[in-house]
C-alpha cells in the first residue's frame, strides 16, 4: 500500500505548475476579464505543446493513457493559477464519455483530434444533474433540438459538443447547421461557460447510456473539486504572504494571533481535502464501487471548505481584499462557480445518501 | 498511489485474523483506566508473545522485538477493531513513558521499568500540568530541592488521570529555580507510595472524576530517578508530548462513531418514520461522513509518510485539532438525533443510549482543551506549518 503521489506524478504536477507560473499573472487574468480573448488560445497552445489534452486518451489514439488522478493534479494547478483555458470538459470529461465503451466509432474519429489539440470539445451535462425550466434537449430520430446550459470548455469554437438527451449521451458535430453557442456571463471571468441552442441538428449517440453519463459526471465533479483545492490553496498562500508584509501597530499583521488563527483554521480545513481528493481520483480508475460516492463527497466537501477559505482569506487582506487592486476576487469567484457546476453541495450530498441506500 | 496490500501483508493479515479466531475466548473488555485483572494480564502477555502488543520494543526489555512496520501495526489495529477485541493495553506508561525511556533513559532505567510497564504489572500516571501552568507548561512551579542523594518535592499537579490506581508517576519538577524557565526542569520517576503524596479525585462536568489532583509535601525521591540530564526535563517531556498528540484525534474513533450513528438512525423512529429517511438529518450525516473520510485518508497518508520516514508536516500538525473537534461534532449530532431523549443522563425507561453520547460530548471538550488546547494547536499550525511568526517577546512577558 502506498498513499502518496509517485515520482512521475510529482514531476507532471511540477512541470504544469512551472509552465503556468512562467506564463500567467494577475494582469493576464485582468486582461482576459476585460475581453482579451486571444489569451485563451495562446494558453491553450502552451497546454497542447505539453501534450496535456491527450492525458487520459489511450496511446493508440495519440494520447498518453494516464488516469483521473493525474488529470486532477493538473486541474489543481489550473485552479491555483485560475487559468482561462479549457481543461475539465475538453481533456477530461469528453474523453471519459467517449471511452466508456471501448472501441466505438466515435472514439476512433474524435479522440485523436482532441489528443493532438486540433479541435476542442465542449461538455454540457447540467441537464442530467438538474434540469431548469428553460433548458433541456429532445432527440427525434437523429435530430436534437433544445437548449443546454453551463457547457464547459465551449469558448473556443468547439468542434464537438457532448451533452444529454433523455438517458443518452449524445455527440454533435458543430459543422452541422443549427448550433448556436454563446457565453453566459457568470461571476467567474476566468473560466467561461456557454449556452448551446440546437435547432434540429444531427446528433450521434455515444454508447453507454445512463452509466456513461454518471461516470462522466463523477469524473467531472472530482476535477471541479481539484480546481477548488488549487484555488483555495493559492488563496491561503497569498493571504499568509500578505500577512507577513502588511504592518499595523508596528507589527506584521501575521504576528497577531487573530490573523494566525484564521490562517491555521483554513489550513487545517484544507489539508485533509488533499487526501480525500487523491483517494476519490484514484477510485475513479481503480475502485469502481466507491467511485460515485467518493466523487459526491469530494465535490460537496471541497465546495464547503473552498467557500470558507474564499471568504476568510479575503478578510486577511482587509480592505485590499475587497478591492480589485490585488485581484484576489478572481479566485473567490472561480471557487463560487466550481461550487455550483454539476450540482451544488446539497444536491450532491443527497446523491451520496442515495448511493448508500439511505433516503429510500 | 497504490491501495492494494502486497502479498506479505495479505498473509500477515490472515495470521492476525486466525490468532484472534483461536483466542477469542481469552480476550477481555477494554476497561481502562481500571487496574488490569489477572485475565487481562494473561491476555497482554499472550499479545506480546505473538507480536500484537509491544511489537517493536526490544526483546531484552520484554517486548516482541520486531522491526518497525507501520503497515503491519495498522493491520493489527484493523483486525482487532473488526473483531471488536480490545488491542493490547493502552495507558500513559505504555504510550508515553516507554518511548521516552527507549529514547532517553539509561540502561538501568530501561531494564527496571520497560518490561514491567508493557506487561501491565506497573501502572503510571503523568505529572505535567499544574493549576498555574497549563498552556504555559514550562512555567511549572513544583519544587525539587537538592538534599544529598535525594530531591525533596513540594507542589501540586492537576489533570492526573489514573493517579488513584498508579504505582508510579513520570513527573516534571523544577530543580534549578534560578535558570530560565525551560532550562530549570527535570523529568523524575516517582513512586506513588512515597510518604507525602496525596491523591484527590477531580470531579468534572461529566459528573465523574476522570482526573485527579496530586499534592506533594516533602516527598523524597532519589536523584537516580531522573530521566535524561538534570535541567533538561523540558526536552525529555517534549519527546513524549509528540506521542500524546498522536493519540488524540484518532480517526478510527471517528469512523466507529459514525458507524454507530448510522445504526442509530436506522433503528430510531420519530412519528413512525426512521431517522435515516429524514433528508435534513441525512444532509448533516453526509457532511460528517465527508469529514470522517478526509481524516481517515489523511491518516493513510501519514502512514505512508511514516513508512518512508518522511516528515508529513501539515498533514500531521492538524490531526489533534481536527480529530477532537470532529469527534465532538459526531457526539453532538447523535444527541440531536435523539432529541429530548438525548438529554437523558441516568437510568430511565426512556433511555435510548444518550448517556454515552452526552458523556462523550462533554469529555471531548476536555480533549479539545487538554493535550495542547485548540488555540495552542492553531499557534503550532500557523508557526510550524505556515511559517508565521511567534507572538513578539514583549507581549509574551506582558511588558509595554
Amino acid at each position: 500500500m502506498e498513499f502518496a503521489l509517485s515520482e512521475e506524478q510529482e514531476i507532471l504536477s511540477d512541470s504544469v505548475k512551472k509552465m503556468l507560473a512562467d506564463n500567467t499573472d494577475i494582469d493576464l487574468l485582468r486582461n482576459h476579464s476585460k475581453g482579451d480573448e486571444g489569451i485563451r488560445e495562446s494558453l491553450r497552445k502552451l497546454v497542447v505543446e505539453m501534450g496535456l489534452p491527450g492525458l487520459l486518451i489511450p496511446e493508440e489514439y495519440g494520447g498518453s493513457g494516464l488516469g483521473v488522478l493525474e488529470a486532477s493534479l493538473i486541474a489543481e494547478e489550473f485552479g491555483r493559477y485560475a487559468v482561462p483555458t479549457p481543461w475539465i470538459g475538453n481533456s477530461v470529461m469528453a474523453p471519459t464519455a467517449l471511452l466508456f465503451e471501448k472501441g466505438n466509432i466515435l472514439s476512433e474519429k474524435w479522440l485523436p483530434l482532441i489528443a493532438s489539440g486540433e479541435i476542442t470539445a465542449c461538455v454540457a451535462l447540467t441537464e442530467a444533474v438538474g434540469k431548469r425550466s428553460n433548458a433541456g434537449l429532445e432527440l427525434k430520430g437523429s435530430k436534437v433540438s433544445g437548449t443546454s446550459i453551463f457547457g464547459i470548455d465551449g469558448e473556443l469554437n468547439p468542434r464537438i459538443i457532448i451533452t444529454v438527451a433523455g438517458d443518452d449521451l449524445i455527440l454533435v458535430d458543430t459543422k452541422n447547421p443549427g448550433v448556436t453557442i454563446s457565453e453566459i456571463p457568470t461571476i467567474d471571468s476566468t473560466r467561461p461557460v456557454v449556452e448551446i441552442i440546437f435547432e434540429s441538428v444531427d446528433a450521434e449517440i455515444i454508447p453507454g447510456g445512463k452509466k456513461a453519463i454518471q461516470k462522466t459526471i463523477d469524473v467531472g465533479r472530482v476535477l471541479l473539486a481539484a480546481d477548488i483545492f488549487g484555488a483555495s490553496s493559492n488563496m491561503i498562500d497569498k493571504a499568509v504572504e500578505y500577512s507577513l508584509e502588511r504592518k499595523q501597530f508596528n507589527r506584521t499583521i501575521g504576528s497577531f494571533q487573530a490573523v494566525k488563527h484564521m490562517c491555521a483554521e483554513m489550513a487545517a480545513d484544507l489539508e485533509p481535502c488533499r487526501s480525500l481528493l487523491w483517494y476519490a481520483a484514484y477510485a475513479q480508475d481503480n475502485i469502481s464501487e466507491e467511485a460515485s460516492l467518493l466523487s459526491c463527497h469530494t465535490k460537496a466537501h471541497l465546495s464547503e471548505v473552498g467557500q470558507d477559505i474564499a471568504r476568510v482569506s479575503t478578510q486577511v487582506f482587509g480592505g485590499m481584499g475587497f478591492t480589485d487592486l490585488l485581484g484576489i476576487h478572481y479566485w473567490f469567484k472561480r471557487i463560487g462557480l466550481n461550487r455550483q457546476i454539476l450540482g451544488g453541495p446539497e444536491k450532491v450530498r443527497q446523491e451520496a445518501a442515495k448511493i448508500q441506500g439511505f433516503l429510500t | 498511489m497504490d491501495l492494494n496490500a502486497g502479498p506479505e501483508y495479505k498473509s500477515f493479515r490472515e495470521g492476525v485474523a486466525s490468532f484472534l479466531n483461536k483466542n477469542l475466548h481469552m480476550a477481555g473488555k477494554a476497561r481502562t483506566p481500571l487496574r488490569p485483572n489477572k485475565q487481562e494480564l494473561e491476555w497482554q502477555k499472550k499479545l506480546i508473545n505473538n507480536g500484537y502488543a509491544a511489537r517493536t520494543i526490544p526483546k531484552k526489555y520484554g517486548g516482541f522485538g520486531a522491526e518497525s512496520d507501520v503497515l503491519k501495526s495498522r493491520i493489527i489495529a484493523e483486525e482487532f477493531s473488526q473483531s471488536s477485541i480490545p488491542m493490547g493495553m493502552a495507558n500513559q506508561g505504555i504510550s508515553m513513558l516507554v518511548p521516552t525511556l527507549l529514547e532517553l533513559g539509561n540502561d538501568e532505567q530501561k531494564v527496571s521499568w520497560i518490561s514491567k510497564t508493557i506487561s501491565g504489572e506497573i501502572i503510571w500516571c503523568q505529572g505535567y500540568s499544574e493549576p498555574g501552568s497549563g498552556s504555559d507548561l514550562a512555567s511549572l512551579q513544583t519544587k525539587a530541592i537538592d538534599d544529598g542523594d535525594d530531591f525533596v518535592i513540594n507542589g501540586q499537579k492537576i489533570w492526573t488521570s489514573g493517579a488513584q490506581i498508579s504505582d508510579m508517576m513520570f513527573c516534571l519538577v523544577r530543580t534549578e529555580p534560578d535558570a530560565p524557565k525551560h532550562k530549570g526542569i527535570s523529568y523524575l520517576l516517582i513512586d506513588m507510595k512515597t510518604p507525602g503524596i496525596e491523591v484527590r479525585p477531580l470531579m468534572t462536568m461529566t459528573g465523574h472524576a476522570e482526573f485527579n489532583e496530586v499534592f506533594f509535601t516533602d516527598v523524597r525521591v532519589p536523584k537516580s530517578q531522573i530521566v535524561g540530564k538534570r535541567g533538561e526535563g523540558w526536552y525529555v517531556a517534549n519527546a513524549t508530548l509528540t506521542h500524546e498528540r498522536g493519540m488524540l484525534g484518532d480517526p478510527n474513533q471517528s469512523a466507529s462513531r459514525l458507524k454507530e450513528i448510522i445504526d442509530l438512525m436506522q433503528e430510531e423512529t420519530v412519528n413512525g418514520e426512521k431517522l435515516i429517511n429524514n433528508p435534513v438529518y441525512l444532509d448533516r450525516l453526509m457532511r460528517l461522513q465527508a469529514r470522517v473520510l478526509s481524516m481517515s485518508f489523511n491518516s493513510l497518508r501519514l502512514l505512508t509518510a511514516s513508512h518512508k520516514k518522511l516528515d508529513a508536516k501539515m498533514a500531521k500538525l492538524i490531526v489533534k485539532l481536527n480529530g477532537c473537534q470532529l469527534n465532538h461534532d459526531l457526539a453532538g449530532f447523535a444527541i440531536d438525533l435523539l432529541g429530548e431523549l438525548g438529554t437523558i443522563y441516568g437510568r430511565s425507561n426512556h433511555d435510548h443510549g444518550s448517556g454515552k453520547w452526552q458523556w462523550k460530548f462533554m469529555f471531548d471538550l476536555g480533549l479539545i482543551i487538554g493535550g495542547g488546547t485548540a488555540q495552542i494547536q492553531k499557534n503550532i499550525i500557523s508557526e510550524a506549518g505556515l511559517g508565521m511568526p511567534r507572538e513578539p517577546k514583549p507581549m509574551l512577558e506582558g511588558k509595554k
